[in-house]
């Protein structure tokens, strides 16, 4: 249980394209995008389980991609689009997902939620029609404790149904 | 809305959560997510020995760090605490010595989290290292160096029970059959996804604390007596809560650490653990040993039995007193056994304290137990399924250790998932397997985790120019407790849900709930939010009678109306008539306990019941299990959002099968093997298999609506149901839990080799029990009812 010794730290100006609005920040170079976004941006929607791309929960989507935002610098996508759970609804429009998720009680802890959320959104934008199997391969990297899965792929598959 | 087919027009129907906007929106706020101006972080140095004494602490060069603001020890802090009165026996931060790797030592609060982490690693600690207890049996031998703890015994014993009720060397000598087994369940943890996070402020001289907590007053109590303050200037809030299954039932030493620390620094000061923290903070599932030995008669009734427990129960006291009484208390009240003996042991050993996990305490004894019963069965040539339907308990009778079973649904169940699965006419084919259990589950303690008098849980309603505001201490983890405060209250006011504001889970606004663990809260907060709604509802009648010119009777509640007026009407026509609207309404359990020591573990006011089928296959040549369908039927009492109530069994199934399959909490020289995620295995979306979830209503004469426990009994069964269908696949019984593919290739190679066709542990050790606390089972078997008034 040994921590690194303080050290030096690096900053750089960093521009940050997160649901849409640009952001300039002036950052340590060691600072993850899931630190980022909750303590520099406070997007703290985009929780963290283990920090060490283990779970899932920090899933946020880059170019419409799933990524872990704690394995990511934000260096490394300086001028790509971000999209966090804060960016799925338009307004306080519900995104189908939500709406799904929200309706069905896929979100019990709520804690997995937003990650879930954003690699499913992610992959029904690959996949109008995902089977069942398809949606659990997408979501394999996502744990979650509370709802034993069921919830949210019946989730999944009405949101998808209602985007059709 | 009109009224349902059941009669409501709330309850029983499946809407959503009251926070399932904010939690798909990442909008709702968990403790780590708050950083108030000016907060501090908090980083906690850990002993890196299982046992050793602390010779000197140095905390100097970490004080001259910039950016530290305070460092403290256990000096700052030397007053005990623990959960129960009996075991206080923890400090937030320890001075004298460690007894596991991660007991905390002292704690630095920095203007940056990595600061505080550096601090911590500039903290120089001697220590006299001392002989580690890793194991049961280690701990039950003579002590090398020195005890673990200073209280319990003889050697690292915690705790010793031995009760005998009935007749039960005559209820051998009666049986036609007996047997004997040893199982072992090894230990494993609740793995929240959120990690724990406490953030604490100290303004005005009084001190507020955000936690991720199951239990606001637990903490509240603690922090009381740990900073020696009133609790009038101590109040604690339950943030959005990311995950507990029990695991965040204790009051722990970071949640004390970050008030300590804002007292020092007049800081917001917060904490959150990291996941390798988590894993040593544990408080989770017991590894236990267990011995049992039953009679039976010639047609498979249950004459005696006779159930020894052993409980590893790490460094630390915690729940593990009620923990140890668990593994003996509710064999009765799923098989009617007329005479029982129950002698159980709790060890201490040099790794993170166990304590509650979904189902404390009960599903080792399960698994055990349903097991056990069936190998009887198959030895005395019964069907296992008609066995164990021949000693069910019926409805509305007392158990041989006066256990009040009130409502009871397990023929139903069994009866709803023989149906689905086919179980009792499948095809046998090798390679896959069926496997069949039961099991039942608490609707709340029956008594108060510190001895007294007042109610378990309390609501208050505001009704305010139509506006519905409900206050109770209940935590929602996530399970949906507030969905039930807020269904009750508008069935009740002939409102919806959405009509009603919640304030939960804060000790200075709203009356006492003892938390969410045990089952407890629908059936006791809800039911103290009948009575609050039903006075409420009361008031608003009257005046609408009175404007009407109507008799009280005659004034019809439901959309949104009170007889002739609008609700918002009918409430300015109540505060009109009796000036500020409140309401209140508590909840006590009945006086039900037997008369002996050690009957408080076990009462509760009423049982959930559920069965469940599992198929699985099970392949010979790598021992992996792959689980392919789980169908369950679950005694709810009456469900007061079924779309909650299974999600409830669903995850408790999914809890379940991890714990059958995969998941162990288990040490190599005071280490964690595996502190992650990742080579900590859970089931994933790719491990989960299709369920099928019957909710049976039994409608209980004591609980709100009828409605029971849902959140825990469904875990139950589904352990012992994966090792008999792999016993029913490839004809090998292994009698230890996690069923890993490594056990199941060694019980087929000893099979192979015509040794007895089971992997599991081969011997009880021997445990200095006392001598049975004989009790006389209670003197009818029936329930009456008439003590408690029936809602």
């Amino acid at each position: 249980m040994k921590n690194e010794v303080a050290r030096r730290v690096d900053r750089q100006v960093v521009a940050l394209q997160v649901n849409g609005e640009r952001t300039e920040l002036l950052l340590p170079v060691h600072k993850t995008l899931l630190e980022v976004l909750r303590e520099d941006m406070q997007l703290t929607g985009t929780k963290h389980g283990c920090e060490l791309g283990e779970c899932g929960t920090c899933t946020v989507l880059v170019d419409g991609k799933p990524e872990l935002s704690c394995l990511v610098l934000p260096l490394q996508v300086e001028g790509r689009a971000i999209t966090t759970v804060e960016g799925l609804a338009a307004g306080s429009e519900l995104h189908p997902l939500q709406q799904a998720f929200a309706e069905l009680g896929a979100a019990q802890c709520g804690y997995c939620t937003p990650g879930i959320l954003l690699a499913s959104k992610s992959l029904l934008e690959t996949n109008q029609h995902p089977t069942r199997d398809e949606i659990r391969e997408a979501l394999a990297g996502n744990l979650c404790r509370c709802t034993g899965y069921v919830k949210i792929l019946d989730a999944v598959e009405l949101a998808a149904e209602r985007m059709l | 809305m009109t009224a349902a087919s059941n009669g409501f027009s709330v309850i029983g129907k499946p809407l959503a959560k009251p926070d399932a906007v904010s939690k798909v929106t990442g909008r709702a706020v968990y403790a780590d997510d708050m950083l108030p101006a000016r907060t501090l972080h908090c980083r906690i140095l850990r002993s890196p020995h299982p046992h050793a004494r602390i010779t000197s602490i140095d905390t100097s060069a970490a004080r001259r760090m910039p950016g530290v603001v305070a460092v403290i020890t256990g000096a700052d802090l030397p007053i005990k605490f623990g959960i129960l009165p009996v075991t206080q026996d923890e400090r937030a931060l320890e001075h004298e010595k460690v007894r596991y790797v991660g007991d905390p030592i002292a704690a630095v609060a920095a203007t940056e989290e990595e600061i505080a982490a550096s601090a911590c690693d500039a903290i120089s600690v001697e220590y006299e290292v001392l002989e580690p207890v890793m194991s049961i049996d280690e701990a039950l031998a003579e002590t090398k160096d020195e005890r673990i703890q200073d209280y319990g015994g003889p050697n690292n014993i915690h705790k010793l029970v031995a009760l005998e009720f009935g007749d039960v060397d005559g209820g051998f000598d009666k049986a036609d059959h007996t047997r004997e087994d040893v199982f072992f369940f090894q230990g494993n943890t609740h793995l929240p996804m959120e990690q724990h996070s406490a953030i604490a402020t100290y303004v005005d001289e009084k001190v507020t604390l955000w936690s991720s907590t199951q239990v606001v007053h637990y903490v509240h109590r603690a922090l009381a007596k740990v900073l020696e303050m009133p609790m009038n200037r101590i109040r604690v809030i339950g943030a959005a809560h990311g995950g507990g299954f029990g695991g965040k039932t204790d009051p722990f030493a970071h949640e004390i650490i970050v008030c300590k620390l804002a007292m020092l620094t007049g800081r917001p000061v917060k904490c959150t653990l990291t996941r390798e923290e988590v894993f040593y903070a544990h408080r989770g599932r017991h590894p236990v040993l267990m011995w049992v030995r039953t009679g039976v008669t010639r047609d498979g009734r249950i004459t005696a039995m006779h159930f020894r427990s052993a409980l590893d129960g790490g460094a630390y006291g915690s729940y593990g007193v009620a923990s140890t009484f668990y593994t003996g208390a509710l064999q009765t009240v799923t098989y009617d056994i007329p005479a029982y003996r129950f002698e159980g042991c709790r060890v201490f050993t040099n790794k993170p304290p166990c304590g509650p996990k979904r189902g404390h305490g009960t599903p080792q004894p399960r698994f055990a137990i349903e097991l056990h019963l069936e190998k009887i069965a198959h030895e005395i040539g019964i069907d296992p399924v008609d066995m164990k339907r021949r000693n069910f308990v019926k409805p509305m009778t007392r158990t041989v250790n006066w256990l009040r079973v009130t409502s009871c649904g397990l023929e139903e169940c069994t009866d709803r998932v023989m149906k689905a699965s086919g179980f009792q006419g499948r095809e046998k084919k090798p390679g896959h397997g069926m496997g069949f259990a039961i099991s039942s589950y608490l609707s709340g303690a029956g008594t108060a985790i510190y001895w007294n008098d007042m109610p378990h849980s309390e609501v208050q309603i505001k009704v305010d120019r139509g506006g519905v505001t409900v206050y109770c201490g209940a935590m929602d983890i996530g399970q949906g407790s507030d969905a039930v405060l807020a269904a009750v209250v508008a069935e009740e006011l002939g409102l919806q849900p959405k009509d009603v504001r919640l304030v939960t889970a804060d000790t200075d606004t709203t009356p006492i709930d003892l938390g969410s663990y045990s089952s407890r809260v629908t059936f006791m907060a809800g039911n103290a939010a009948v009575e609050a709604g039903r006075k409420m509802r009361a008031m608003l009648v009257e005046a609408a009678a009175a404007k009407m010119g109507r008799d009280a009777s005659d004034v019809r509640v439901g959309d949104g109306r009170i007889g002739d007026f609008s609700f918002e009407e009918a409430s300015i026509l109540a505060e009109a008539r009796y000036g500020t609207l409140t309401s209140a309404g508590s909840y006590k359990p009945p006086k039900i306990a037997g008369p002996y020591k050690g009957s408080g573990v076990g009462p509760s006011p009423a049982y959930s019941y559920s069965a469940c089928v599992v198929d699985l296959d099970a392949d010979a040549r790598t021992g992996l299990v792959h689980v392919n369908k789980v169908w369950i039927a679950h005694d709810v009492g009456r469900a007061i959002n079924p779309l909650l109530v299974e999600g409830q069994v669903e995850g408790s199934i999914y809890m379940g099968l991890g714990e059958a399959l995969m998941e162990e909490q288990t040490f190599r020289k005071g280490l964690h093997k595996w502190p992650s995620m990742l080579e900590y295995k859970s089931p994933t979306f790719l491990d989960m298999p299709d369920v099928e979830t019957f909710i049976v209503e039994t409608v209980d004469p004591e609980g709100p609506y009828g409605a029971k426990e849902a959140g825990q009994g469904p875990l139950l069964p589904v352990i012992p149901a994966v090792s008999s269908a792999v016993f029913d696949a490839l004809g090998v019984w292994v009698d230890e839990i996690p069923v890993t593919p490594e056990k199941v290739i060694e019980a087929l190679r000893r099979k192979e080799k015509g040794e007895p066709a089971r992997f599991g542990p081969s011997r009880f050790p021997a445990i200095p029990y006392p001598e049975c606390i004989k009790v006389e089972p209670p003197p009818k078997k029936e329930v009456d009812l008439a003590a408690s008034a029936a809602i």
